[in-house]
């Protein structure tokens, strides 16, 4: 992770990758998540990872380790994080005044297909998640061609998991390589849509239905949050447009927590066992096929 | 009684009027301790002090071995030729098979008393399957399966299957995770260039049902032993078939690393030190098993279902952990077993050191003259000392750096090693995660894949880490759900204030808890 990046190589700030998940899509997958969003969700759940670090340098005082230092980068103080002296206590995080991450790498295709090739017997496949991951489309797009053209790693599947807020275009320009898309649906009104995360749902939904023609739709999913998402109040039109879709599209449905979650959203409450259970069978009156409910609720 | 007991007297009374032992459990633990007070096999001082000191320990087999520690009887001789000391002819058809092996396994001894390997079903039974469908398959298989659990009650009873795909297999596959119960524990042996990928799979889909089975790498141990000429028994132990092991000694390696200067002294005069203790108390307890226990005059070994020659002592190992952090520590380094690879390397060359110890070893009772070396997986009364190899509980890495950090280490125990990966229960939304995980495991060089499906600490929902003491803590519900505990930590936790489960795991338990 550290190799000299090499001049003109596409590089990604990556705020964390894991080797094993099993539930960002098929099988074992290495997931890379990706720093930085376009939506503002008062309900996220990791609000570390929406906004670039700006340097401001207020975290640096409060790492016990001494892993957050202020270094000087044509004359601009830059926040640098020291990977072998952290200890992963996340205070940095609590402190960020600027929903961001001082944690962040800068990793190349090469660097990342290095670790892809070393894991490659453990997995499936690679999912890009976020943040929002294809703000770094470009990127993506360089990693999931050279995983294809590679003899050694052409079977892994490639998996975006993102909020759907790309364009039509920037999805047919990753088509080529993208296995499958895993979507956010988390409002079924536009204003509902646009207070619960500071953007309307157009492109989301045009997203979905864009993505299913081109067979790139592995999942959507539905975050219910009781009273103030709208997706059981609209609960017909939200069944019809899923009912729509084709058969091979894994539903999902997430009940709200406030595990992570910050400000207001902390005073919602969460969305229980017996409520995600009451969504579903509502839901289930027009979509007519099995969907993929919480294994843990906290 | 008015009559003042003895000691030993007052033991046994104790045992007798236990309120919460059955009588059967009752034999057992009196059987134990009428052994132990017998003097205990003639060994030096030397060996009494790394005896006493905890460096090196019998895993309380007993004073005077009257048993071999583990005994894999070869049941197609038996099946075979029936058997003139039982009084059966040779099996028939299925429900002979079945019949003789309900009745031999309660001839087969352990150091538990309840046999440790049941053999390798599929190859045995699949000659007498003959015209019967899948569905009397099934209902014959199933009833067998309660039976096991209900008559031979131990963890460490052990069943094999595979490499090979059959309808047998198959079918043992689909009873275990449908009744998933604790006995018997399962083996299933792969081969990549045998087994199909689909029958791995439902494998890995069984141990996202029921933790079992564990997963062995065929060639791997084939190497070891011969084609056929082996089994894995108890907890993850590889032995000669139609053989087995005759003791298990085992080497603490914290303990004996706190007694090294450096790496180099560890390696080259510290281990070779304690190693040579391990032989001379192999040496003595074998000994008496072989010399004076009258054990190999039974029929088993007379009908040709075991054979002395092939039993070995296994010379076994734990503390890895420890022993790593420690000489890391000597040598002022700050890496830690398990994450550093300097730490990582280091572990890799105790092991193999202690396999060259191993190998260049004579006893007087092994297999070719030889011990086997094997990774010990612990036993309830261990404290602050890791299993084996393994990562310290607590501070493992994600289960694909878990299996790159350990794998190193797999190519030297002969006799297997113990090492278990948790999984959390996300996994049994998708199982072919766990496929990936067992197939990536066994190419990088495992000898076995054993994962448990638990509600870890953490668990991930999409997307997103949590904790569930952090959840826990969250919601002031003060309390988290206590795992049921097996036999063995409530017996060490508790005494015996509680009963002991119906099903145990008394190799955990080698001494009851007073």
């Amino acid at each position: 992770m550290t190799s000299a990046v090499k001049p003109l190589e596409r590089t990604a700030k990556v705020s964390r990758i894991l080797n094993f998940s099993c539930v960002d899509g098929p099988g074992n997958r290495m997931v890379i998540f990706l720093q930085g969003c376009n939506f503002n969700c008062i309900s996220c759940h990791n609000p570390h990872t929406i906004n670039h670090c700006n340097h401001c340098g207020d975290c640096v005082p409060h790492c016990p380790t001494g892993a957050l230092q202020i270094t000087k980068d044509t004359n601009e103080n830059k926040v640098t994080w020291v990977s072998s002296l952290c200890t992963q206590c996340d205070l940095c995080l609590d402190v960020c005044p600027h929903q961001s991450n001082p944690k962040i790498s800068e990793i190349s295709v090469s660097d990342l297909l290095a670790l892809i090739r070393k894991h490659h017997f453990f997995l499936s496949g690679i999912t890009v998640s976020g943040g929002e991951a294809t703000l770094q489309l470009p990127f993506i797009i360089a990693l999931f061609s050279a995983i294809k053209a590679d003899a050694e790693l052409s079977h892994l599947t490639c998996f975006i998991d993102s909020n759907g807020e790309l364009t039509l275009t920037g999805w047919d320009k990753v088509a080529p390589w993208l296995d499958g898309a895993m979507i956010d649906l988390k409002s079924w009104q536009s204003e509902t849509h646009q207070w619960l995360v500071g953007r309307n749902n157009h492109r989301v939904l045009a997203s979905i239905k864009h993505l299913a023609d081109l067979g790139k739709l592995h999942e959507v999913r539905l975050l219910h949050i009781p009273g103030k998402s709208d997706l059981d109040i609209e609960v017909a039109a939200v069944g019809k447009f899923l009912a729509g879709l084709p058969e091979s599209v894994n539903i999902r449905l997430n009940a709200f927590q406030h595990h992570g979650v910050v400000g207001e959203a902390l005073e919602w409450s969460k969305c229980s066992k017996s409520d995600i259970e009451y969504f579903h069978s509502l839901l289930y009156q027009y979509v007519r096929r099995p969907m993929s409910l919480p294994g843990v609720y906290s | 009684m008015t009559q003042a007991l003895s000691e030993l007297q007052q033991k046994f009374h104790n045992i007798i009027t236990n309120p919460n032992l059955s009588p059967k459990q009752k034999t057992h633990w009196l059987s134990l301790e009428a052994e132990a007070s017998l003097p205990y096999v003639a060994v030096s001082d030397a060996v009494r002090e790394v005896m006493a000191d905890g460096s090196v320990c019998d895993m309380f087999e007993g004073h005077a071995p009257f048993k071999p520690r583990y005994v894999l009887p070869d049941y197609a001789v038996f099946l075979k030729n029936g058997s003139e000391y039982l009084e059966l002819a040779p099996a028939q058809d299925f429900d002979d098979a079945l019949n003789m092996l309900s009745i031999i396994y309660h001839h087969v001894p352990s150091v538990t008393s309840i046999p440790v390997y049941l053999g390798q079903l599929d190859d045995l039974l699949m000659p007498y399957v003959g015209e019967l469908t899948d569905e009397q398959l099934y209902t014959k298989l199933k009833r067998f399966w309660i039976m096991l659990d209900r008559t031979l009650p131990d963890a460490f009873m052990h069943v094999n299957i595979g490499p090979a795909d059959s309808p047998v297999c198959r079918t043992i596959l689909k009873v275990d995770a449908e009744l998933k119960q604790i006995a018997p524990n399962l083996t299933f042996m792969y081969d990549p260039a045998v087994t199909p990928d689909d029958l791995l799979r439902q494998a890995a889909s069984n141990i996202c049902e029921c933790s079992k089975p564990h997963i062995a790498n065929y060639p791997m141990h084939a190497a070891a032993y011969g084609d056929k000429r082996f089994g894995i028994v108890s907890c993850y132990n590889s032995l000669p078939l139609c053989g087995g092991s005759n003791t298990l000694v085992r080497m603490n390696l914290k303990l004996v690393a706190a007694k090294a200067k450096d790496e180099a002294d560890f390696l080259e005069s510290v281990l070779p030190y304690h190693s040579e203790l391990m032989r001379e108390l192999m040496n003595a307890r074998s000994s008496f098993l072989h010399q004076d226990s009258n054990f190999f005059e039974s029929f088993l070994a007379k009908e040709g279902l075991i054979d002395e020659q092939r039993f070995a002592p296994m010379f076994g190992i734990y503390g890895m952990a420890e022993a790593v952090n420690q000489l890391m520590d000597k040598a002022g380094k700050a890496g830690r077993y398990g994450h550093d690879v300097e730490a990582n390397e280091l572990g890799h060359r105790i092991s193999a050191r202690l396999a060259q110890l191993v190998d260049e070893m004579t006893v007087t009772y092994g297999l070719n003259g030889k011990a086997v070396l094997h990774a010990q997986g612990g036993i309830s009364i261990d404290d602050a000392v890791t299993p084996g190899v393994r990562i310290p509980y607590g501070t493992e890495p994600d289960p694909v750096s878990y299996v790159q950090a350990t794998a190193g280490h797999h190519q030297y125990y002969t006799s297997g090693i113990s090492d278990i990966l948790t999984i959390d229960e996300t996994v049994k939304a998708n199982p072919e995660a766990m496929f990936n995980l067992a197939k990536g495991a066994l190419m990088a060089g495992y000898r076995e894949f054993t994962a448990n499906v638990a509600s870890n600490d953490l668990v991930r929902i999409t997307g997103y880490m949590v904790k569930l003491s952090d959840i826990a803590r969250y919601d002031d519900e003060g309390s988290r759900t206590n795992t049921t505990f097996l036999g063995a930590e409530a017996a060490k936790n508790t005494g015996v204030l509680e009963r002991m489960p119906r099903v145990a795991s008394l190799e955990m338990t080698p001494a009851l808890a007073r």
